[in-house]
């Protein structure tokens, strides 16, 4: 860790809930968090993602460990001292205050004069385009206009971080797409670290300059989104994220032999990994399909039901191995349907499209 | 029922037969009595018997009648300030015993703060004529502190029904997202907190009030001599003679029930 | 990582585990302390006193008022028993007995009857229109906060013996002599009745309204017919409203005061009247003492009593 650069530092957070079976929300979280870029907390409900967040937040804090905002503990700091702001999953605009006294309100409690409070709180309205409706009340905005408030009183104060809580799931698929974009626009413009929650995997690879994945209170990988679609290290970040065939192998000498006696060649960076048995990961979008040959050393399988889904078909096979698989294929106007349910196919996959994977 | 075709009718699956007719009778028989006594009170005989003809001669007569002004002054002191120890009281309680998790002695807290919902009135106010008795002999204090705190005691469980009610269905991260703004925990409460729960503490005042105005047992069990409030007069009145004075009195009793309650409605349907 | 780090992080790991232990005692300590003020009230004037009334009722009632500070017991063996003037022999209290009686059977004849009419009345209010329901609803509040002194002003006015009643019975001519309805157990039932019956309507009408309808058209689309699904449906579901709505008005009934004493009279005396005339021209304290507390456990008896029946069908559905 030589960089200069780091926002925020997590050291051995851990945070437990009493109770008649201790719960681990977080159980030795340790990570960093850049400055200027779009980190993701990836997970499913109850893996500890929010909890995370509520530390940086300061709504809770660790059982033990540390949490380090520009090289400082700031652990055991009330919310109220932090530079760091969130935008709610609910909003938590407050509902007797109009639009602008909500953009006001953290300017008012640091203390800006009126005329600073004033004109800091157009240049937000104008940032988030929400300039006519400054002397609404919340109840009066719709579901999208009520998250642009919530974002623009967030960013108002400048924090040096800004905590995303699942900010567009209460939005409809339309709006979320068109708030996404707007996210990573503000987040260049403003040039704050954004750390966003969320439990949509799709959302977390467009949106994320990194992503952590969790789940039951730890990270299980974090790295940029490409890394952690191609190179999952186990079977839930493999599963959680994308589509995925795991097949049983035992690798010998840079080969994957299946149940069934087939080899699979395996990657250079691969070859390193020791013999013995071990998950593959195979993406449905990375396998070739074509009539079979009859060769004997073949990988093959036999269609068992075919998916249409517009943009591309699922070809549901059963394999020598009696396993399931499955391999999606791009749809295009010439092509009509080769292959037919019962047809038994030779599949063909690229070295670097087989991942080893940890468990 | 009039209507005699029932087997034409549509099937209405919300409808039970003959409960409709039951429902309008009750209503029926629970304004007639209320509204011939408001009618009485505006006949000019004397008796109560037969209605001859409009006056408000009763209403002047119970204004100009001393012992009435007194115990109806008294009435409104003694709601207004046992309505006001019990709401602030209560609000504090209410703040205390919700949106947390479970403490040790909340269950004690709040089975205190309702046990006077619990106790059949009458026993109350024999305990407390008992125990104001020993302070009166001890102290020679007979004023009235004795009704007010009285009264205030089993206002407070009405005043905090409302209060808690209106904390619980607001929304915790909002007071979070006051702290995440910079705003201390006081700040917190004056901007956020107190805004939001205001008409709830309104509606635990108005119920606390109406309530205390109501009240007949404890008072009369209580009060020192020439205490009387209004209800305690109207009592002695119907032990002994009844006016039609009695029916512009309670008329004017209802109005006010009425009024008070039609703004506890407003303040509590209103969407929240 | 060196020693130095590893050390401190833990350190303030621990202080950190302090910091969260104290800060959670000092939450605790301020929620108590914001509810001592109306702790405070009510215990002095609410509970505390309920102390005094047992210490009470094991004193020897004064001459005049009071008590004389001598503890005994006979007291409460005169709440049930009644010693013999002459021969000191002793029999059941018939006096106190008969009142108990009637205030149970009074009680529970009056929950009855607001059942009958309260039970329509909520499930009428419920499947109004949510506009129109709000003002049925309105209307059933305006007498519950209306002085109950003067509700019960309003049946005397109806049934007394120059009431609007009489008069009418007499004006069309089917009686000459007014019929006697003050200061019987029927004037005391029916008052009651009539003041109690919201405390009925309200928490049916709450369970009424949460029932989902959907069940219902359930029922009937498998065969039910209106009979079934009000008593296999309806009634099931709307249990736990009745269960409380009867706590509502069987309690205050037991302990009535107000309504049994104007439309009861000095003849038909219930619990509260025969406490309250103790304190009044009985002059025995201790007595009053003694029945207050048996009133007092009359009450949580029926109290267990209901919440039994409730928690029994709860888990019964559940």
């Amino acid at each position: 860790m030589t960089t200069n650069d780091e926002a925020i530092e997590i050291k051995n957070a851990l945070k437990v809930y009493k109770g008649d079976t201790d719960v681990y929300a977080l159980n030795d979280v340790s990570l960093m968090i850049k400055k200027n870029e779009f980190f993701t907390l990836l997970g499913p409900s109850g893996c500890g993602k929010t909890t995370l967040l509520r530390l940086i937040a300061g709504f809770e804090h660790p059982t033990s460990g540390t949490i380090l905002l520009n090289k400082e503990d700031i652990s055991l700091l009330p919310p109220n001292k932090r530079p760091v702001n969130t935008v709610f999953q609910n909003y938590a605009l407050f509902p007797h205050m109009t639009v602008g006294g909500n953009i006001a309100f953290g300017l008012e409690m640091l203390g800006w004069s009126k005329s600073e409070v004033a004109s800091a709180v157009d240049e937000m309205l104008e940032l988030v385009k929400m300039q006519d409706l400054k002397n609404r009340r919340p109840a009066e905005i719709s579901g999208g206009q009520q998250q642009r408030v919530a974002l623009a009183r967030a960013l108002a104060p400048k924090p040096q971080v800004l905590l995303l809580d699942e900010p567009l799931s209460a939005l409809d698929l339309k709006l979320r797409k068109q708030m996404q974009i707007e996210l990573k626009r503000l987040q260049s413009e403003t040039g704050i670290t954004f750390v966003f929650v969320t439990h949509d995997q799709e959302e977390a690879l467009t949106m994320s300059d990194r992503i952590a994945v969790m789940n039951e209170g730890k990270i299980l990988q974090y790295g940029n989104p490409r890394d952690i679609y191609h190179h999952p290290e186990n079977k839930f970040v493999a599963n959680f994220i994308g589509d995925s065939n795991f097949l049983l192998a035992d690798i010998q000498n840079g080969n994957a032999v299946l149940t069934d006696g087939t080899e699979l060649k395996l990657s250079k960076e691969n070859k390193q990994v020791s013999n013995g048995q071990k998950s593959i990961l195979i993406r449905p979008e990375h396998v070739q399909m074509s009539k079979a040959k009859g060769s004997k050393k073949a990988f093959e399988g036999k269609i068992s039901n075919i998916v249409y889904f517009g943009t591309d078909t699922h070809f549901h096979l059963e394999l020598k191995t009696g396993d399931d698989f499955t391999i999606r294929k791009q749809n295009t106007p010439n092509e009509g349907t080769d292959f037919e349910i019962g047809a038994v196919v030779e599949l063909t996959i690229d070295e670097n499209a087989i991942q080893i994977l940890n468990d | 029922m009039a209507r005699s075709s029932l087997f034409n009718r549509p099937f209405e699956i919300k409808r039970i037969p003959s409960f409709q007719s039951i429902a309008l009778f009750t209503f029926v028989g629970l304004y007639g009595p209320i509204i011939i006594l408001i009618t009485y009170s505006f006949n000019s005989s004397a008796s109560l018997g037969v209605f001859e003809s409009f006056s408000f001669q009763w209403y002047i007569t119970a204004w100009e009648n001393e012992k009435v002004q007194e115990a109806a002054f008294r009435s409104l002191y003694l709601a207004a300030t046992a309505a006001t120890i019990a709401t602030i009281a209560a609000t504090m309680a209410a703040l205390a015993t919700t949106r947390t998790k479970k403490f040790r002695g909340m269950t004690l807290i709040f089975v205190i703060i309702n046990q006077p919902l619990m106790i059949p009135e009458i026993v109350t106010a024999v305990a407390l004529l008992v125990f104001f008795a020993m302070i009166k002999i001890a102290t020679g204090y007979t004023g009235m502190l004795y009704l007010i705190i009285a009264h205030t005691a089993f206002c407070i469980p009405f005043a905090y029904l409302p209060i808690r009610a209106r904390l619980e269905s607001m929304d915790l991260t909002l007071e979070t997202a006051g702290a995440d703004l910079y705003a201390t925990p006081w700040k917190t409460f004056q901007r956020i907190t107190l805004p939001m729960i205001w008409p709830g503490i309104i509606a635990g005042y108005m119920l606390a009030f109406v309530i205390s105005l109501d009240d007949v047992v404890i008072s009369e069990f209580v009060k020192s001599a020439g205490q009387e409030t209004l209800p305690t007069y109207m009592l002695g009145q119907l032990r002994r003679f009844i006016t039609p004075e009695t029916n512009a009195i309670a008329t004017v009793n209802i109005a006010v029930s009425v009024i008070l309650v039609s703004g506890f409605f407003l303040l509590t349907q209103r969407k929240k | 990582m060196t020693m130095n780090s590893n050390l401190s992080s833990s350190e303030s790991a621990k202080k950190a585990a302090e910091v969260e232990r104290l800060s959670q005692k000092k939450d605790v300590r301020n929620r108590w302390l914001l509810s001592l003020p109306a702790l405070a009230i009510i215990f002095f004037a609410a509970a505390g006193p309920l102390l005094i009334v047992i210490l009470y009722s094991f004193l020897t009632p004064g001459d005049y008022t009071g008590v004389i500070w001598t503890f005994t017991t006979e007291t409460w063996i005169s709440v049930v028993l009644e010693r013999d003037f002459f021969d000191e022999t002793l029999g059941w209290a018939d006096a106190h007995l008969s009142i108990f009686w009637r205030s149970i059977r009074l009680s529970l004849i009056t929950t009855i009857l607001t059942a009958i009419f309260g039970i329509p009345t909520a499930y009428f209010i419920a499947t109004r229109s949510p506009k129109s329901r709000n003002i049925w609803l309105f209307l059933i509040t305006i007498p519950f906060w209306s002085n109950l002194l003067v509700r019960t002003y309003a049946i005397q006015e109806l049934i007394r013996n120059k009431g609007v009643i009489n008069n009418f019975l007499q004006w069309i001519g089917l009686t000459n002599e007014p019929i006697e309805m003050m200061f019987t157990d029927f004037a005391v039932g029916f008052g009651m009745t009539y003041v109690y019956l919201p405390l009925m309507v309200l928490p049916v009408y709450a369970s009424i309204e949460k029932l989902d309808f959907k069940l219902v058209e359930g029922a009937y689309d498998l065969y039910a017919s209106r009979w079934q699904c009000l008593r296999r449906i309806i009634v099931p579901l709307v249990r736990p409203g009745l269960i409380a709505g009867s706590i509502l008005v069987f309690i205050p009934c037991l302990g009535a005061y107000v309504t049994p004493q104007i439309l009861g009279g000095g003849n038909q005396l219930m619990f509260g009247n025969l406490i309250a005339l103790q304190f009044g021209q009985g002059k025995n304290w201790p007595l009053g003492a003694a029945l207050s507390l048996t009133l007092m456990v009359i009450v949580m008896i029926a109290l267990v009593y209901f919440v039994k029946v409730s928690s029994g069908e709860n888990k019964k559905n559940g």
